[in-house]
């Protein structure tokens, strides 16, 4: 048995020593290969007798068994030494850029437009629009300012040379309003809608632009006063700036379409250079900012809109967009807005996953 | 209008602080604007008096002062003004003082050597004048070291803004009225300077056109001393911003701004005949008080001698007949005219005056007589001369409105409980009649009043929209209903699918050149009065705006550019929703794994169009890729996308180099337009049979696993990859779940004028897998209906 033995001893050392995948082959036939030893000593078992075989054969088996053993072993190690080889030959700088994708973004307008719409659709308010190419009627003479009203040179307003079937003249809409009067005269009484849209107005400076945005609001219905304006405006506002410190001042003012007739101020702090929405405009370091126009719809609009002002009455208001964006989100400089300039789209848009929702909060911030 | 708290203060007596009387004014409607104190700006400016005055030892022109300011040692002051002398009195500025005149603050500092402590001013450096030929000379019993604001009594100014229904604000009086109303104090009778009238009018006063000038009123007053005006008279002018002129003038628009009266006074000398209100002819002309000739019509009210037209009647005076110094017998003139035809003839010629604001939206026509008086009484006290007996001519309105008024209505409208004695005090201190049982008759003056909710307005803005108390809206029961509609919807989501896709939103000018316009078919809307050139004609489409957009950046450098808009184009019959994508320049920037810069190509904008009509709900199955996109397009590079031959959704490509050539653009550009009113709306849901709903077709992935076959065709050049894919996809619907093309090949081993396509179709198993002979029967089939199409399966 000592043959065994050294045999084994000794291919055992050379599986040791193998460093290659073929050396280790060489050995595992050497050894358990058809005319390995292992294998030539277990056929010596056969001319054995029982007695002698019962004695030889486990120690023949433990002998195959470690040797088996030591070349799974071995045979694992090296494959493992391979992988690790040819892995560290694949590395790659991974600190190159990794391809770029495009990242698109949604205009403020929009974005805020769809905040709207998202807030007034919880009070109950469906959106309405309207042509911008307008009748004069509707955009004025339905409004109660007929052709002498002085209001109507206040409006700054760019004419068409066609004419409209009654002979008016067409023009592009000065505000959203006459939404109000094609939404009353369509659907009727009650009605609470907003009118997002583009309006135009012949003014061009560093704070006005020729094309801007407002959204008109209009509630019809039999019991509606001044308070419901109020708490409107002011449970809006709350919404949209998400704060709780709002703080609303109503002045008489005057629109021809609107008896009684109210502007409406928020409170505002100066921090830095930006105004920021919150508090009351009297308190220290806060002033009174002049946000929109508004009122209790004038009888004659009602009449001119089809809806009986002896059942119905409500209020209505108009308010710049681009303006109440520029303040949520701090844009200082108006005409930016429609320059197209891919940086600042991509600065102050939104990305298209800003789906406001009233569950999220309406805004994103930044 | 602008006007001084003396002023206001002439009219109303008041205990009010500044800041009491400005909020009180925005609280009643009167909306502040601005309050400027001059007393702010001259902070720092005081009474101070010169001691002694020595020549500078270096400079010939200055003098070395010692001042007493009144506290302390005296100051030494360096002073360049000829006038400056021992014993004067006059206004010292302090470092520290910022002089209004340029801003500077004054140092301590050195002149020439010498030191000085703060400067002697002219009235100018105070901007209390133009005099600046030497420092201010004060009265010997001046006080010394006192505040000269305070001093000079200067008053801070206030900036209302009057909307254009209370022409009776837009005096300092009616103000006065309003501010009185609202408890601040109270209204002082109007002052009448009493005068005696002697003798008839020796000129004769006419109307000839009572529907354009109701009333005409005039006096002559003789041995008149025209001059300059008291300084009273003159800071009150100041004040609102007018320049004095002379003493008749200035009275005449101290009567305007103090009462809302206009007036006007002619040079009796420059008259002959009777003077008459009348309709222009047609060619008449006359030279106005701006200097400017204006040609009139018959629509036009005049006031006009025998010889000539003197006045455009309620907005501006004639050059010809203006008072100068040396006037010594006036006319008077106090009228009513139309308001709507002021404004008609204003807008006409273009002419802008205090006077045509204040007739357009109504003066007082209970005022006449008294203003008239008023002034006269004005000009006999601070002019001499001798008064005529007025001559009226006419009559203007006198009926007064009288409306029924509910006190419950204030509640209803006003939304707060005002109680209704105090809706009659209210009311009574602006004028207003009210009876015991509520017939308010309203002041002449107040022609905005029309009904109730005026009375209401009235009510709320003295009583205080403060105290309306916000009240919930009546809210729907339940969470609240969608309200969107399906084209909103649509643009919503298409919104945000294009920014999902890459593309920045921008939002670009509804109006655009005529040029632009012009290279998309031309505009059908053209402004009549445009802002610029630029900004001139609705646009048809959005692919102009966006294309200068585009300009704009690459001239900024920018190098990749992908921009989308939502919007209208204006068209003849409407406007209608649209979306367009441009992009511009490198699709990939130069990169370190793929090398060289990839620009955008027509697959690109494809690409888009496709993902967003996807997104838009389109059957992008059934489009057809068809060509004439427009003329703006590269002819053989752009496409239409159409849902039947006619219904075009959509068209994509690449845009034509003469368009790019148009707009300066030197870089390839690749466009998308999506019709948003041709994409077919889905079946409108809710309870009617076929709407659309949310519950889906019902659906099991196939148990059996798909397979895929490839067919290499070869076929002509001129047919389209899509009618060989449509005809493979059409030759065993059962089966054939997808088919698309992997390779496109020509040169070696293929013709000349033919191309080798590639495709891959999809087959799906239904119930069984495939035998050999199913898979042959459906190649078979493939082969043959491409064989249809000119194609041939290659070997």
């Amino acid at each position: 048995m000592t043959e065994l033995t050294s045999q084994k001893d000794a291919s055992l050392a050379a599986i040791g020593a193998a460093t290659t995948l073929d050396a280790l082959e060489e050995q595992r036939v050497g050894a358990l290969g058809k005319k390995g030893w292992v294998s030539l000593a277990l056929k010596t078992l056969g001319q054995m007798s029982p007695d002698e075989r019962k004695e030889a054969a486990p120690a023949i088996q433990a002998v195959r068994g470690e040797v088996a053993a030591a070349i799974e072993a071995k045979k694992a190690a090296l494959e493992g030494a391979a992988l690790e080889a040819q892995l560290a030959s694949e590395t790659i700088d991974l600190t190159l850029p990794a391809p770029s994708v495009p990242q698109g973004s949604i205009h403020p307008v929009s974005q805020v437009m769809d905040e709207l719409a998202e807030i007034f659709a919880d009070l109950g308010f469906a959106v309405a629009t309207g042509p911008e190419i307008e009748d004069d009627w509707h955009n004025f003479t339905a409004l109660n300012m007929d052709e002498s009203h002085p209001a109507r040179a206040m409006h700054d307003t760019f004419y068409f040379p066609d004419t409209a079937e009654d002979g008016g003249k067409l023009l592009l809409r000065t505000h959203t309003s006459p939404v109000q009067i094609r939404s009353m005269k369509a659907q009727g009484a009650p009605i609470r809608i907003i009118a997002p849209g583009r309006v135009y107005r012949s003014d061009s400076d560093a704070t006005h632009t020729p094309m801007f945005h407002q959204v008109e609001g209009l509630v019809i219905d039999r019991d509606i006063h001044l308070g419901h304006l109020k708490w409107t405006l002011e449970t809006f506002f709350k919404a949209f700036f998400e704060r709780e410190d709002i703080t609303l001042r109503l002045r008489p003012s005057y629109f021809p379409f609107t008896e009684p007739s109210v502007e409406f101020d928020v409170g505002y702090a100066n921090e830095g250079n930006r105004r920021v929405v919150g508090g009351h405009g009297d308190d220290e370091g806060h002033d009174w900012m002049e946000l929109g126009g508004s009122g209790m719809v004038n009888r004659r609009v009602l009449e001119f809109a089809g809806v009986d002002p002896d059942e119905y009455q409500g209020f209505a208001f108009g308010l710049g967009i681009d303006r109440i964006a520029m303040l949520k989100y701090g844009m200082n400089d108006l005409r930016a807005f429609f320059d197209g300039d891919p940086r600042w789209l991509s600065h102050y848009g939104f990305s298209p996953y800003d789906q406001p929702t009233l569950s999220a909060g309406v805004g994103v911030k930044s | 209008m602008k006007f001084s708290l003396t002023w206001l203060k002439d009219h109303f007596e008041t205990e009010a602080t500044l800041s009491e009387i400005t909020d009180a004014l925005n609280a009643i409607g009167l909306e502040v604007e601005g309050v400027e104190d001059p007393a702010q700006r001259l902070s720092g400016f005081t009474v101070a008096k010169v001691l002694t005055a020595a020549k500078h030892p270096d400079a010939d022109k200055l003098q070395v002062l010692t001042v007493d300011t009144g506290a302390g040692d005296p100051l030494q002051v360096v002073c360049g003004a000829p006038n400056a002398r021992a014993g004067m009195v006059g206004v010292l500025g302090q470092p520290g003082a910022v002089v209004p005149s340029n801003g500077m603050e004054l140092r301590k500092s050195a002149i020439r050597g010498v030191e000085s402590n703060g400067m002697m001013c002219s009235v100018r450096e105070l901007e209390l004048g133009e005099d600046h030929d030497g420092i201010i000379e004060l009265p010997d019993d001046a006080p010394v070291g006192h505040n000269f604001a305070d001093y000079n009594g200067s008053s801070p100014v206030i900036d209302v803004a009057i909307t254009p229904n209370r022409p009776d604000c837009m005096g300092v009086y009616g103000i006065a009225r309003d501010l009185a109303a609202a408890g601040l104090g109270t209204l002082k009778p109007i002052a009448f300077p009493s005068f005696t009238a002697s003798g008839a009018c020796p000129v004769e006063i006419r109307t000839d056109d009572p529907e354009g000038c109701p009333a005409f009123f005039g006096r002559v007053i003789t041995g008149v001393k025209n001059g300059p005006s008291p300084d009273w008279l003159q800071q009150r002018l100041v004040s609102a911003g007018q320049r004095p002129i002379s003493l008749l003038v200035d009275l005449t628009n101290y009567l305007m701004l103090a009462f809302g009266r206009p007036a006007h006074v002619y040079d009796l000398a420059k008259l002959s005949g009777p003077v008459v209100a009348r309709r222009a002819k047609d060619g008449e002309q006359v030279l106005a008080l701006n200097e400017k000739t204006y040609a009139l019509d018959d629509s036009i009210v005049v006031i006009a001698d025998d010889a000539q037209v003197h006045d455009i009647a309620g907005i501006m005076g004639g050059e010809d007949s203006g008072v100068q110094d040396d006037t010594t017998d006036v006319l008077l003139e106090i009228a009513y005219f139309d308001p709507a035809r002021i404004g008609v003839t204003g807008r006409k010629l273009g002419l802008a005056s205090d006077a045509r604001t204040r007739f357009e939206r109504g003066v007082d026509p209970a005022f006449l007589q008294d203003g008239l008086d008023l002034l006269t009484g004005l000009i006999v006290e601070l002019a001499g001369g001798t008064a005529s007996e007025t001559e009226q001519a006419g009559a203007a309105p006198s009926e007064a409105k009288v409306v029924s008024f509910d006190t419950g209505l204030t509640a209803r409208l006003g939304g707060v409980e005002v109680p209704a004695d105090e809706q009659r005090r209210i009311l009574e201190s602006l004028d207003f009649g009210v009876s015991d049982r509520w017939e308010v008759t309203c002041p002449l003056r107040r022609n905005d009043i029309e009904g109730p909710a005026d009375l209401v307005e009235e009510v709320v803005r003295i009583h205080g929209l403060d105290a309306v108390e916000s009240v919930a809206l009546p809210r729907m029961e339940g969470v609240a209903r969608p309200t969107a509609t399906p084209e909103q919807q649509l643009e919503r989501k298409l919104r945000r699918a294009a920014a999902g896709a890459g593309l920045n939103e921008a939002i670009t000018w509804s109006f655009i050149s005529e040029n632009e316009a012009a290279t998309v078919g031309g505009g059908h809307w053209t402004l009549e009065n445009p802002i610029s050139e630029e900004l001139k004609v609705m646009r048809p489409s959005l692919l102009p705006g966006l294309l200068s957009a585009l300009k704009r950046n690459l001239d900024r450098g920018g190098s990749s550019i992908r921009l989308f808009e939502i919007g209208r184009r204006y068209l003849a019959d409407g406007e209608y929703p649209a979306l367009v994508c441009v992009m511009a320049g490198e699709k990939t920037g130069r990169n370190w794994a793929q090398g060289k810069a990839v620009s955008f190509d027509a697959f690109d904008a494809k690409s888009v169009c496709l993902e967003l009509l996807q997104a838009a709900g389109a059957p992008v199955q059934k489009l057809m890729v068809m060509d004439e996109a427009g003329d703006f397009y590269h002819p053989g590079q752009s496409a239409t996308l159409r849902l039947g031959p006619k219904n075009v959704l959509a068209s994509f490509g690449a845009i034509h180099p003469a368009m790019l050539d148009t707009f300066g653009i030197d870089v390839p550009v690749v466009a998308c337009g999506i019709h948003l009113d041709a994409i077919p709306a889905k079946k409108a849901g809710g309870k009617g049979k076929g709407g659309a709903s949310f519950a889906r077709p019902s659906f099991t992935p196939p148990a059996l696993q798909a397979v895929t076959r490839d067919f290499a065709f070869l076929v002509p050049d001129a047919l389209a990859a899509g009618d060989l894919l449509r005809a493979v996809k059409g030759a065993d619907k059962a089966n054939i779940v997808d088919a698309r093309v992997f390779d496109l090949f020509t040169g070696d081993g293929v013709a000349d004028g033919q191309k080798s396509l590639a495709i891959e179709v999809t087959l799906q198993p239904q119930d069984k897998s495939y035998k050999d002979a199913d898979l042959k029967a459906i190649a078979d089939a493939i082969v043959a209906a491409a064989a249809k199409q000119g194609a041939e399966l290659r070997g």
